[in-house]
């Protein structure tokens, strides 16, 4: 991007202090003892230009935190204007403050500061967390967008600008053609930290925000381009400009677009080699993501490639293989630390946009130019956004609605990117290089106030189609996988080739030789996405079934009465009751079972019913709570009760204990085969059976801890940068009640559930239906 | 693969279209399509679509074959399933995946979806009864499943389980403890995926240009030639 190094850092004030780090012979009191006179030693001396910078910086770290403490104490204001415009205002009143102090602007966000330390994380932050699926499959509208869109609305800005100021409608301004066109391309591209900022309020529909966000973030490659070809148009003059620089600008374009993907997409593969070697290092792997993630930003810039486009790419195609190949806690660092410098990040940039602001020295009114400015790209967005989806909808499956349009072109927001690029301009080039960083002030302000603050209302206005705030049920989540492979199906019988192919075809091969390289072995065992759904329910459900525990207040957690006997099948408990008459009584001795509450065990269960247990239990003297509890909740100790909670899932890393816990119940059962006495064929053919269908199921069940963690939007599991976890968390609040009558269906399940097939075990149980039928309710009755 | 017979005369088109609502540059291609897959017969067989290699590895094309074969799909309110069909019961199918047209109102956008949940439910309700019971939604599952290998038939049942479960607490509520849930009903089953927007997601391209040349010598044709070649070279 060709910066123009300012010289100055952020905290460092310009122009009226000398330089921090000479310490000149004016400054008698402090110093550190630089040449000046000592006249004894002393004991404490206030050293304040020793510590000046990084002072300065983290104290307006610290100014931007409490702002946004400050902006969210009161919730109903911020639910009706967006947090990024109250930054702004509190970055005015702190501007005034400091002008008010020094006179003169001593802060100001350098485009230094902004495009080296502030954007990347940002940006990093919106890759990472990018929804892949629904990226990808709306990758041509949001190409179309980004690259015509952006081409269109810099073109007609500046051309009309330029006819304007040929009219006479700005008075008498320094400037040209090139500058102008030069001033379009740099306004028109739509901001991704003001769409991620305003969009977060306002909960639209997926297919529309990844619409806006994904344009906003594509967009930089032509922005980069056209800002570089027409700034070296203006330093070549207009006599210079032919046919051949041209093509070469259009070149240009293609290079700086696809080698900054490219170097993302390798940067990427970088970062997920490396995780998947981080094994033994697993306390700062999280470091990588970060470090290699800003290298790409920095090796993009420095090859004068679009560095957006690179550390997007980066963001966009590691996250699925770092989120398998790293363990559970990295990850979760990742995550959090993305968030709170990505927050911090925008925060500060809110903050000094309205701080840069308070300077008389930038401001040059010009109404002609500035309204005109604020109505061409107004205009001409709309314009731009109606015509590209007119000529989109020709092609695609699903028409974009013109609610959708409308909302889609009020939301090209322009942010804090325009800034930094105008106050890049040279001011010797550029004449009226002032007038333009006014302008440009104005029209993000305009924006991301005036628009951010209307959004909401407009969206409710139109009715525009929300995102879905309810998680997925399993059985949707199965419709969706039934989907995918039914499509796929049915475009192989008609014969095209469709995206479904294309995606299937791409699937196939990412799995084959993507997956082999990138991910560690045990990861790539676990990949199912099914499997890992039910295995996350099944933690939730094991989750809340020890905080109900907890909240009854007893350790060997009585349930109520009425538990919900879903039996499935009547055709189960019919089958039983003819073959044995005898077990359907419910009045039995200590050591039997009732058929009903066995018949639970239909849903995959690891202990039942707890609470005739329990009876049974006070019973039999030999029965020790203890050693059930230590089989059917593996953390019940203190220090890990608490740590559960609804936001962040601390899955049970512990492969030994699960291992251990399912050790201690095979053995226990096998104990009570061997005391069930009926014949010993049989019952050793069951053993075995269990034992051989356990064991392999071990493997993948106790490497299956660590899993992806993924969001994907199209799953309607979409976090917004925020952390709605919140609505998760009411959301299986209400799904509890069924949920804890399933809540023993711990890890240990699937391996459990070997032997619940009632079918299979038709023909033992007839031979041995005492036995048979007590598989894991006698793991509680251990003599 | 020069030896397709010419299309047949527009009248005909003229019916299906109006049944099926494909247009006719659509229908015409369908129409080659299926003389491809049959063998320029006038009905295709099961095996016929067991031999397109693409859908080999697909996990459910069991029941996607079964689809084309099922009764309850061709909109004639018949039951059970045939071991032939002709070219209309085909494009009856294939309607099933049709994009909804621009202007709908909601009446036809519920029909639409009514349909295409039908089609939905009649694949995993194999045995007509009305209800998906948990031995079909097993078997469902399985079969999503099989392709991970090693994840296994318990797995599977674990989680058809749990869906089920699911499906009951949203569709019936609190249980009595004498109660049991038969399986689901084709109600229950529109109430679950009702915030699925399967008009929007269950819906394929179909071309009117004719690509299917293209894909299909290429995926299909081949093989065989270079067999009869090598038969050529030896004789």
């Amino acid at each position: 991007m060709g910066l123009v190094v300012e010289g100055t850092a952020l905290g460092a004030p310009q122009g009226s202090h000398p330089e921090p780090w000479v310490v000149g012979s004016n400054h008698s009191q402090a110093g550190g003892g630089h040449g000046s006179s000592i006249s004894g030693i002393q004991i404490v001396t206030f050293k304040w230009h020793h510590v000046e910078a990084p002072y300065l910086i983290a104290l307006w770290i610290l100014v931007a935190g409490v702002s946004k403490m400050v902006v969210e104490l009161n919730h109903s204001l911020t639910s009706v204007i967006p947090e990024s415009a109250l930054l702004i205002c509190i970055g005015w009143i702190l501007g005034g403050i400091i002008y008010g102090a020094d006179k003169v602007q001593t802060f100001s966000l350098t485009p230094t500061v902004f495009f080296f330390y502030l954007l990347p994380q940002v940006i990093l932050d919106a890759g990472y967390f990018m929804p892949n699926k629904l990226f990808f499959s709306n990758m041509g509208a949001i190409l179309v967008y980004a690259v015509i869109g952006t081409c269109w609305n810099a073109a007609t800005v500046g051309l009309s600008l330029w006819g304007c100021w040929l009219g006479g409608a700005m008075g008498d301004i320094d400037i040209g053609l090139l500058q102008f066109l030069l001033f379009g391309s740099l306004i028109a591209a739509v901001d991704p930290v003001a769409v991620i900022a305003v969009f977060e309020e306002v909960h639209v529909n997926e297919v529309l925000f990844i619409m806006v966000f994904g344009e906003s973030l594509l967009n930089d490659g032509v922005t980069v381009v056209l800002f570089n070809v027409f700034d070296a148009f203006v330093s070549l003059g207009g006599a210079e400009i032919d046919a051949v620089e041209i093509i070469k600008g259009i070149i240009s374009f293609f290079v700086v677009a696809f080698g900054g993907s490219l170097v993302g997409i390798i940067f990427a593969l970088l970062i997920s080699l490396l995780t998947r070697c981080t094994k033994n290092i697993q306390i700062i792997e999280p470091g990588f993501i970060f470090v290699l993630g800003y290298l790409s930003y920095l090796t993009a810039e420095m090859l004068s490639l679009s560095a957006i486009l690179s550390i997007v790419f980066c963001g966009i195609c590691c996250q699925k293989y770092i989120n398998a190949n790293m363990d559970e806690r990295s990850v979760t660092t990742v995550r959090y630390v993305m968030k709170v410098i990505a927050n911090g990040s925008e925060t500060i940039i809110f903050v000094f946009l309205g701080i840069s602001a308070i300077d008389p020295a930038i401001w040059v009114w010009n109404t002609g130019f500035i309204l005109l400015t604020l109505l061409f790209i107004f205009v001409f967005r709309f314009i731009g956004v109606f015509l590209l989806t007119w000529i989109l909808n020709k092609y695609r499956l699903v028409p974009l609605e013109f609610i959708d349009q409308v909302v889609m072109s009020y939301g090209g927001l322009r942010g804090a990117v325009a800034y930094g690029l105008v106050a890049m301009l040279d001011e010797n080039k550029f004449n009226e290089k002032n007038l333009m960083v006014s302008t440009t002030l104005i029209v993000v302000y305009f924006t991301v106030m005036l628009q951010g603050i209307t959004m909401k209302p407009l969206v409710t206005w139109l009715k525009v189609k929300r995102a879905a705030v309810t998680e997925l049920t399993l059985a949707e989540k199965i419709q969706n996988r039934t989907f995918d492979h039914m499509l796929v199906a049915i475009e192989d019988i008609s014969g095209q080739i469709g995206h479904n192919y294309m995606r299937d075809k791409w699937h196939n091969f990412e799995e084959r030789w993507l997956c082999w390289f990138l991910m560690k072995p045990s990861a790539r065992k676990s990949r199912d996405y099914i499997f890992n759904i039910f295995h996350q329910l099944n933690l939730k459900d094991a989750i809340s079934y020890v905080k109900e525990g907890e909240r009854r207040g007893s350790l060997a957690f009585v349930r109520n009465e009425t538990k919900a006997d879903v039996d499935f099948n009547k055709k189960f408990r019919a089958n039983f009751s003819e073959i044995m008459p005898d077990i359907m009584a419910d009045n039995m001795g200590p050591d039997h079972v009732p058929l009903s509450s066995i018949l639970q065990d239909i849903v995959p269960s690891v202990c039942l019913d707890m609470h005739e247990l329990d009876l049974k239990m006070r019973e039999s003297e030999d029965f020790n709570a203890h050693h059930l509890l230590q089989q059917h909740l593996y953390r019940g100790r203190k220090q890990h009760r608490h740590r559960y909670s609804r936001s962040h899932l601390e899955t049970n890393k512990d492969e030994n204990e699960v291992q251990e816990i399912f050790e201690r119940t095979m053995r226990s059962r096998l104990e009570s085969f061997k005391s069930a006495k009926m014949g010993v064929a049989p019952a050793k053919k069951i053993q075995t059976k269990h034992q051989k269908k356990d064991k392999p199921q071990k493997m993948p069940n106790g490497n299956s801890t660590d899993k992806s963690k993924n969001h994907p939007y199209g799953d309607k599991d979409f976090e917004f940068s925020e952390g709605d976890s919140a609505s998760g968390g009411e959301a299986a609040g209400g799904s509890f009640p069924m949920r804890a009558y399933r809540a023993e269906a711990g890890i240990v399940n699937p391996a459990f559930m070997a032997e619940m097939d009632p079918m299979d075990n038709m023909q033992q149980m007839q031979q041995i239906p005492h036995a048979a039928l007590l598989p894991q309710t006698l793991t509680s009755f251990d003599p | 693969m020069g030896a397709l017979q010419s299309l047949p005369d527009e009248p005909e088109y003229r019916d299906l279209s109006e049944k099926t609502g494909f247009s006719f540059e659509q229908i015409g291609i369908l129409h080659k399509r299926f003389k491809q897959l049959s063998h320029n017969e006038d009905t295709l067989r099961r095996d016929d679509l067991n031999t397109i290699p693409d859908l080999a590895c697909n996990p459910i094309r069991t029941q996607i074959i079964e689809a084309f074969f099922d009764k309850r799909n061709f909109h004639q309110n018949g039951e059970g399933t045939v071991q032939e069909i002709s070219f209309e019961e085909f494009l009856v199918v294939m309607s099933h995946f049709r994009p909804p047209a621009l202007n709908m109102t909601e009446e036809q956008r519920e029909n639409i979806r009514r349909e295409k949940l039908r089609f939905l439910f009649n694949m995993h309700d194999t045995d007509n009864d009305g209800t998906i019971t948990l031995e079909e939604y097993r078997h469902v599952v399985e079969e999503l499943l099989s392709r991970s290998g090693a994840l296994g038939k318990e797995t599977a049942k674990g989680i058809a389980d749990a869906a089920m479960l699911e499906v009951a607490s949203i569709s019936v509520g609190h249980m009595e403890p004498d109660e049991f849930y038969e399986g689901i009903t084709f109600e229950h089953f529109l109430k679950i995926l009702k915030d699925i927007e399967i008009e929007t997601r269950m819906n394929i391209r179909f071309l009117n240009m004719d690509t299917t040349n293209l894909c299909n010598d290429w995926r299909q044709e081949r093989p065989q030639r270079q067999r009869f070649e090598w038969l050529e070279r030896k004789t």
